[in-house]
């Protein structure tokens, strides 16, 4: 057991009031969406009634969350590093762009590999984005070459 | 003994070479990821899935159901020797198996949880060659507002009833429902939650909601908290044999584990980490040397271990014979069916008798195979411990990210995976369970469209949803799952200060 679960009066949970208010946002915007939407069936419940119940249910959660913050009843945490999550959602998002961009499929899991390598705390960059490139290549090759799945290509990917 | 009959015409097809191969194929992978940190059997199969695509159904089903077993097998030797279980279902395994890796006896560890799990998996099959044509009878009694009563069990047993916090549990399955919602409404043609993006239209894939939440958001979970220190393997020293007292005390372990495990797994209750707690805690009970636990006891690996295993096997008797899944890796597996158009129930036993009793046939064959691959090989899943774990994870990324674009080359698509990942992130670290919202995604159109069904026939009266004896009974049942944790909390609390 852990003592914050006999003290009654811990401080209130910041982060844990954030994700109660996010779920009411949630829950607010499925309303709104729900809303624009047309009556349409005869008999029986339409399109709406769905996501009524859905955001319905999500207020209350959201409300339940908010109390559980409120006493400070969350579990606890380890602090972490935040570097190493925005290293690999930097790496996601260079991914993205070289996709989004036409660089092709190699490339961008060559950045993807050496910024989750770097985040998982290796230090030799060019090393990583050599494997990278050469683990690239190997899943292009096998999976858009031999399995004829269709994977982004780019200028290297066109020379293969 | 027409299940017999069946399961001999399954065994002809499972016992076909491609499916063989498939088979072998699913084992290894499934031992691969179940050892592995970082990579369970429902991201597998969440990857999979793309590729498979233009497999022949029969084939990739049995791998995928191979991938399940083996996943179950590999996850112990990682709890047993490295202390570090994959999945909350090996926690009761490490316990007692770590103990005796330490004390030099990793080797009689990994049998008789290997053993066991072929025990339990075989007698397990067994219980779903007789249960599954007998529920089959019974589903085709039910009508859609049974089927909405009946997804209402699962949602509130997957989510509220035992996890660690109701309310957490059921904000997890509200986010899988709100994620269902996404997408044109199959009855009107009007687009929901879409927000004028094309790409949404379609609604969210199951595959990228997985990937997302237990590829990245696992990886970026991890490396937050990386600093934490390394894991220290145990060699396996010493003779993988069991000895004659191994046995004795091993094989009641094994049955009464196997008879935890099928009941709970069949049940839609999900989560394997009930029975496995509840035969460690008997066998611990009933031990004749209560003072080996906490030191090393054989009966703490095999009873859970069986536990574990018959459990994985229980899963799937919802999912085949009802289209219920109750796991994120059942959930996976229910993604691969109908991916190829076809809908575990009642009337895919009937259409495709080939096609499930091959499926539940090859079970047989992955638990013998597993049992094969394990013992004699289990050096070579120990290596695969060795690997960095920075390459492991950035290839665990590039692949996710590869299974994402192969399955909708869009980078809609990728952006979504990235969200995702970010959710999965949070969720772990602030103590949300996962699979709920997996269930609540595949789970959550699949109950609008019986609720609508059955309302259009009733003419849109709500009393036919307790009219029916079948779904008012369960519909009672699903109302006392959702209140009994908030009544018995303070039995829970009990439990906690007694361990």
């Amino acid at each position: 057991m852990t003592p914050g679960d006999s003290q009654s009066h811990s401080p209130p949970d910041i982060a844990g009031l954030a994700i109660a208010a996010g779920l009411m946002v949630l829950a607010l915007v499925i309303f709104w969406d729900m809303s624009r939407l047309q009556l349409t069936s005869v008999y029986g419940v339409g399109p709406k009634a769905m996501p009524v119940v859905i955001a319905s249910g999500l207020a209350i959660l959201a409300v339940a969350n908010a109390v559980i913050a409120w006493q400070g009843h969350l579990p606890l945490r380890d602090d972490y590093s935040l570097k190493a999550v925005l290293l690999i959602l930097g790496g996601f998002v260079a991914l993205i762009a070289l996709i989004g961009l036409g660089g092709g499929f190699i490339p961008a899991i060559a950045v993807l590999f050496t910024a989750t390598a770097t985040a998982f705390g290796r230090r030799a960059p060019l090393i990583d984005f050599a494997i990278g490139l050469a683990l690239g290549l190997v899943i292009y090759l096998a999976f858009d070459k031999l399995l004829t799945l269709s994977l982004p290509a780019g200028p290297i990917e066109r020379l293969l | 003994m027409d299940a017999l009959i069946s399961l001999t015409h399954g065994m002809a097809v499972a016992l076909q070479p491609m499916n063989l191969l498939f088979a072998l194929i699913g084992v290894f992978l499934g031992t691969a990821v179940g050892v592995l940190p970082g990579i369970g059997p429902a991201l597998t199969v969440a990857l999979l899935l793309p590729v498979t695509y233009k497999l022949d159904p029969a084939g990739s089903l049995i791998m995928f159901a191979g991938i399940y077993y083996g996943g179950m097998y590999g996850g112990s030797t990682t709890a047993i020797l490295i202390n570090t279980p994959g999945e909350s279902a090996s926690m009761a395994t490490a316990l007692e198996g770590n103990k005796m890796a330490k004390a030099g006896r990793g080797g009689p560890a990994l049998a008789t949880a290997a053993i066991g799990s072929f025990v339990a998996g075989t007698i397990a099959t067994l219980g779903i060659v007789f249960l599954a044509p007998w529920l089959v009878d019974i589903a085709l009694m039910f009508g859609p507002e049974d089927y909405f009563a009946l997804m209402c069990v699962a949602f509130i047993t997957v989510s509220a009833t035992f996890g660690a916090s109701p309310v957490r549990g059921l904000t997890s399955l509200f986010l899988g429902l709100a994620l269902g919602l996404v997408g044109i409404d199959k009855l009107t043609g009007q687009p929901r939650l879409t927000f004028g993006i094309p790409e949404l239209l379609d609604g969210v894939e199951v595959t990228t909601l997985a990937v997302g939440l237990f590829a990245i958001g696992e990886a970026l979970f991890i490396a937050s908290q990386r600093h934490k220190g390394e894991e220290k393997i145990e060699p396996v020293r010493g003779s993988l044999w069991m000895t004659k007292e191994d046995w004795a005390r091993s094989w009641k372990p094994w049955l009464r584990g196997t008879l935890f495990g099928f009941p709970i797994g069949a049940l839609p209750a999900g989560g394997a980490e009930i029975p496995t707690f509840l035969s460690y805690s008997t066998e611990r009970r009933l031990a004749k040397h209560p003072e080996d636990f906490g030191k090393g006891a054989i009966e703490g690996v095999a009873g859970p271990e069986a536990a574990n295993n018959a459990s994985a096997a229980g899963t799937l008797v919802p999912l085949l014979t009802l289209g219920l899944p109750t796991s994120a890796t059942a959930a996976m597996m229910l993604a691969g069916f109908q991916q190829y158009g076809l809908n575990p129930g009642p009337l895919l036993f009937a259409e495709r008798p080939d096609l499930v009793w091959g499926l539940i046939a090859s079970l047989f064959v992955a638990n013998g195979m597993l049992l094969v691959l394990n013992l004699p090989l289990v050096g070579l899943w120990v290596r695969l411990l060795a690997i960095p774990q920075p390459w492991l994870y950035a290839g665990i990324l590039a692949f996710a990210t590869m299974g994402t674009i192969a399955a909708k080359p869009s980078v809609v698509e990728l952006i979504m995976l990235g969200l995702f990942g970010i959710l999965g992130f949070l969720m772990r670290r602030f103590d949300f369970p996962i699979a709920p919202v997996v269930v609540g995604l595949i789970l959550g159109p699949a109950a609008e469209a019986q609720f609508r069904r059955a309302l259009s026939i009733s003419l849109g009266d709500p009393l036919i949803l307790v009219q029916s004896p079948i779904s008012a009974t369960l519909l009672a049942i699903a109302l006392l799952a959702l209140i009994a944790p908030f009544v018995l909390r303070h039995l829970d609390r009990f439990r906690a200060a007694d361990d």
